[in-house]
């Protein structure tokens, strides 16, 4: 059983309106790549150009942060469930970003 | 653990309710994590609202309801028709005033024992602690980065919970930062999302709502903090997904490299919080690329007199189902894959809601070799102003 990467809802339209996504990985840096290699796009939304997890986005393992883990080296086990958490801000969502 | 606060006790506080009191919070009174006990500690309570919007609509019903005795509501902004899909404590008879005044006026008549002020200002790193310093609680209802991570900071500085919650879409957050033992926002995110990488319009809006479920959560933890009962969200991010109708929760750490809450804290006192989210203000974020334009009247000059003119539409389907001018749809994300459909040779004339996705469309068409490209200004909401004021504004 492969590991589950969940997508929030400001990154899905990066990927394909899918709402999670399935990978063998045996680390969370290998899941988040098979993610980034089927949705391009996601890559500069997660990485920054230098390859580094952007500060904006957290990244759970279960229910723990990698950051307190082994961050991307972090092991995964079949079945384990990786949660991309971006910061959002919305309270009323009123007319600032939209255009 | 159950977390409770101090209230910040400046007049004597109320040792008992009145014959009315007791019977308007009859149904807390007779439960005994309430009681008469908690019941006064809600009168005792002061609590600050930081916006009055779509969290700040349950938030403000609900501690009004509860009887908290002294609410505080910070808003700028004016009631606008848009808002009432989700902000319940506003009616249309509202609109267009202030919102803190209007959410005050809502809540007195909710509950006239309580004191409610409003405040009609702006929260900036100049007024922020001085507002804060007389309310035991704050709670986050904002709407944008910059007052996230002041709120954050000014509750660090002066020792004050902040009870946080946050929207997108069908998606929410909620949590509770700035206890002694757990983390602040800065713990979970250290730094902004830059503009660039925030969701554009094309992926905006909320279902109406999730701000009351996330906004009731927030002052459900406001109140247990009060009560000091059951188990606060410190240290826990909740996220609920209203599409699959799902909550899970996370941990979360006090970082110990914090640069607000840590040991070796390096930040002292509040900073500009739009340089350091770099934006400026509420206004709508410029356009950065110069594209050449057609106003409204000229587009509708020249279609008048028969000009062989193609619209673009570079919204998305569900916006152009809301009204449309009869153009050629491609979304702004379709348009690389997707530009084999446009004929160079002749003029165009791109266009979304407000003109803004239509100029990088047009800034990638010209990159793609388009030459008789132009943006419509002020897109389908200044034709509506302009032109044809049947076209619906959304």
């Amino acid at each position: 059983m492969p590991v589950k990467v969940m997508i929030p809802t400001p990154l899905r339209v990066y990927a394909g309106k899918k709402d999670s996504a399935e990978f063998s990985a045996a680390t969370v840096g290998e899941a988040l790549s098979g993610l980034t290699s089927q949705f391009a796009e996601l890559r500069k939304h997660l990485y920054t150009e230098d390859g580094k997890l952007r500060a904006f986005v957290n990244v759970y393992l279960n229910d723990e942060d990698i950051r307190y883990l082994a961050q991307e080296k972090t092991p995964t086990k079949d079945g384990d469930t990786i949660s991309i958490v971006p910061s959002i801000a919305g309270g009323s969502c009123d007319d600032d970003n939209r255009s | 653990m159950a977390t409770t606060i101090q209230p910040q006790t400046a007049a004597k506080p109320a040792t008992s309710l009145t014959n009315e009191e007791i019977l308007r919070y009859s149904r807390h009174l007779i439960m005994p994590e309430v009681g008469m006990e908690g019941q006064l500690k809600l009168k005792n309570a002061k609590v600050l609202l930081i916006g009055t919007g779509g969290l700040g609509a349950p938030l403000g019903l609900y501690l009004a309801a509860a009887g908290i005795g002294r609410l505080g509501l910070v808003d700028f902004d004016v009631v606008d028709f848009t808002n009432l899909q989700r902000q319940v404590t506003f009616g249309t008879s509202d609109v267009g005033k202030p919102k803190s005044e209007a959410a005050r006026a809502r809540l007195s008549n909710l509950n006239p024992d309580i004191q409610i002020e409003s405040f009609e200002t702006q929260l900036t790193s100049a007024n922020a602690l001085e507002l804060f310093k007389d309310f035991d609680i704050i709670v986050d209802g904002t709407d944008n980065f910059p007052t996230r991570y002041l709120v954050n900071d000014a509750c660090i500085l002066l020792g004050k919970p902040n009870v946080y919650g946050s929207i997108f879409r069908f998606e929410g957050q909620a949590t509770v930062f700035g206890m002694p033992d757990g983390p602040c926002y800065r713990c979970l995110y250290p730094e902004p999302p830059p503009p660039g990488l925030v969701p554009s319009c094309a992926e905006g809006g909320v279902l109406g709502v999730l701000p009351g479920i996330v906004g009731s959560i927030q002052a459900m933890e406001t109140i247990k903090l009060i009560l000091g009962r059951g188990e606060s969200l410190v240290g826990r991010l909740l996220l609920f997904d209203a599409l699959a109708m799902k909550f899970r929760e996370l941990k979360l750490r006090k970082n110990p490299n914090c640069p607000m809450c840590g040991p070796n804290r390096t930040i002292h006192q509040l900073i500009d919080y739009y340089e350091f989210c770099g934006v400026r203000g509420e206004e709508a974020p410029e356009s950065n690329v110069q594209v050449p334009e057609i106003t409204p009247r000229e587009l509708k000059t020249r279609l008048d007199r028969g000009d062989d003119l193609f619209i673009l539409d570079v919204r998305e389907p569900h916006e152009f189902q809301i009204c449309n001018l009869n153009g050629h749809l491609i979304p702004l994300g379709e348009l690389p894959r997707r530009v084999h459909e446009l004929d160079s040779s002749r003029e165009i004339v791109a266009h979304c809601r407000s003109g803004k996705r239509s100029a990088e469309a047009v800034d990638f068409l010209r990159k793609a070799g388009f030459r008789k490209i132009l943006n419509l200004k002020g897109g389908i909401l200044a034709w509506s102003d302009e032109v044809d004021p049947s076209v619906p504004k959304y």
